[in-house]
């Protein structure tokens, strides 16, 4: 033992094994980098299809993507910004970094996000002959213990809910993890964002009585969450108002994107 | 010099070391709210400790008794990336719901004290089924604690309902405690309760004994 102790045979140890530890996960990472970055593009594909009420497990995810375009927004002008190649933008880095996004004043942040990002990607549903059928917006805003990141999808209308989803969040489970809820996320569908060119969408505490007036714009609040669901509305109000994607939507249904 | 067969199986219930020796009990409670993460974590982690013990005992007599611990770190930390990278290749979803566990398996103790405590004395091969046996018996608490959350916490064992939650139109109200880290604690709690009951030689003497009550003496 007390020659494995001396100097330079504890330098000469520690040299070999990390030559060989190092080759050996390096090599690991390469092998296998082209599978993970495909699962992680995957990954994505599906959260947006989820999102959008359109995922159908029986056909490959990829095929069903087909009909899906993915475009850049400018959200200061609300007009596409086709010399941003959406592939390599990363929206949530250009969240943070100042020269690619802007403050928000504390009465504008609804969603406590703290900066908005200059450039948004959206996803829009083409039918075959290129009319847009629906529109998949990105979304994320604080509840009670994080930021949740989800879509919302809209018909082509831009005024009709075709589906809401979170692909991140960390609320508490049963409580303000119920966004992830199938039944609750049913309720989406059909809901008015719109009244009056004002953002009414939101979540109501208790039940939505069907039979009132407003019961296009509501749906049922996650029961025992209150903040997470007042972090739902605002977020949705932040996105779909004059700050998120309204202007947007305006210049898409006249043309004008 | 133990048989393989008793390096193999004398961790599970004998020498468990969650149980016995209370070791591992960070990632016994972050992961088992769900069966199946549980299921690819203690596969994760038993291969770990097989290889690191199969790789320390290899080198054993030539590692430098002043930078073995760091020997070992290094040999663990290569083996966890490299499951991880295949984690995140092979199983996305489930790498994406360990998240940094799976990272984590570097400093579990149960790594760490059997390449300390087994492979630096004895050869590879035996090694290896301590490093098995030790990873099976982690897995077997992680795997009946996952089991009592999910069923209770979420009414589904992998997935599949098993209890219809009132929620979803079915009778069963969920705990929601048991979806919380906290209940792994009672259930680990409750484990080592019971499997000291059946094995009492395991249950540890008291620390201290409290000293037998003297009546009052009325005073002289």
């Amino acid at each position: 033992m007390s020659s494995n102790d001396s100097t330079a045979k504890t330098l000469l140890v520690a040299f070999i094994l990390s030559i060989v530890c190092a080759i050996f996960v390096a090599s690991a990472a390469v092998v296998l980098k082209p599978a993970q970055e495909a699962n992680k593009a995957l990954d994505r594909k599906r959260n947006i299809l989820a999102a959008a009420g359109m995922l159908d497990d029986s056909r490959s995810v990829e095929e069903q993507f087909a009909q899906v375009s993915t475009r850049v927004v400018d959200l200061r002008t609300g007009k596409f910004a086709p010399d941003i190649d959406p592939q390599k933008y990363d929206q949530r880095k250009a969240a943070k970094d100042p020269a690619t996004s802007q403050k928000l004043g504390e009465d504008e942040d609804l969603a406590k996000i703290s900066r908005r990002e200059n450039y948004a990607v959206v996803y829009l549903v083409e039918d075959p002959a290129g009319a847009i059928e629906k529109i998949i917006l990105p979304i994320r805003g604080y509840g009670l213990w994080s930021t949740l990141h989800g879509f919302i999808a809209l018909q082509s209308d831009a005024n009709t809910v075709a589906g809401l989803g979170f692909y991140e969040h960390a609320e508490t489970p049963g409580l303000g993890g119920e966004v992830d809820n199938p039944r609750w996320k049913g309720m989406w569908p059909g809901k008015k964002v719109y009244r009056d060119d004002e953002v009414a969408l939101g979540l109501v505490k208790g039940s939505v009585d069907a039979t009132s007036a407003g019961a296009a714009w509501q749906v049922d609040g996650l029961a025992g969450a209150t903040l997470t669901s007042r972090g739902v509305t605002n977020l949705v109000h932040f996105w779909l108002g004059e700050n998120g994607f309204e202007p947007f939507l305006h210049n898409l249904k006249s043309g004008e994107a | 010099m133990a048989s393989v067969k008793e390096t193999l199986t004398g961790p599970i219930f004998k020498n468990n070391p969650i149980a016995l020796q209370i070791l591992g009990i960070c990632s016994a409670l972050a992961v088992t709210s769900s069966l199946k993460v549980t299921l690819v974590m203690c596969v994760a982690l038993t291969l770990v400790t097989a290889f690191a013990n199969f790789f320390v005992s290899i080198i054993r007599k030539q590692i430098p008794g002043s930078i073995r611990i760091i020997v070992q770190m290094v040999i663990i930390a290569s083996l966890v990336i490299v499951v991880d990278q295949f984690l995140k290749a092979y199983a996305y979803n489930i790498s994406k719901q360990l998240s940094v566990f799976v990272g984590l398996i570097i400093t579990n103790c149960i790594v760490m004290g059997r390449a300390e405590a087994f492979a630096m004395k004895n050869p590879p091969i035996p090694s290896f089924f301590d490093g098995v046996g030790n990873g099976l018996g982690y897995s077997v608490v992680l795997i009946a604690v996952a089991t009592v959350r999910e069923l209770f916490g979420a009414g589904k064992l992998l997935g599949f309902e098993i209890l219809p939650l009132v929620t979803e139109g079915g009778w069963y109200n969920p705990n929601g405690l048991l979806l919380l880290p906290p209940s792994a604690f009672f259930l680990i709690g409750g484990f080592i309760w019971v499997l000291r009951s059946v094995r009492k030689e395991q249950v540890e003497k008291p620390d201290y004994t409290m000293a037998s009550h003297t009546p009052l003496k009325e005073g002289v």
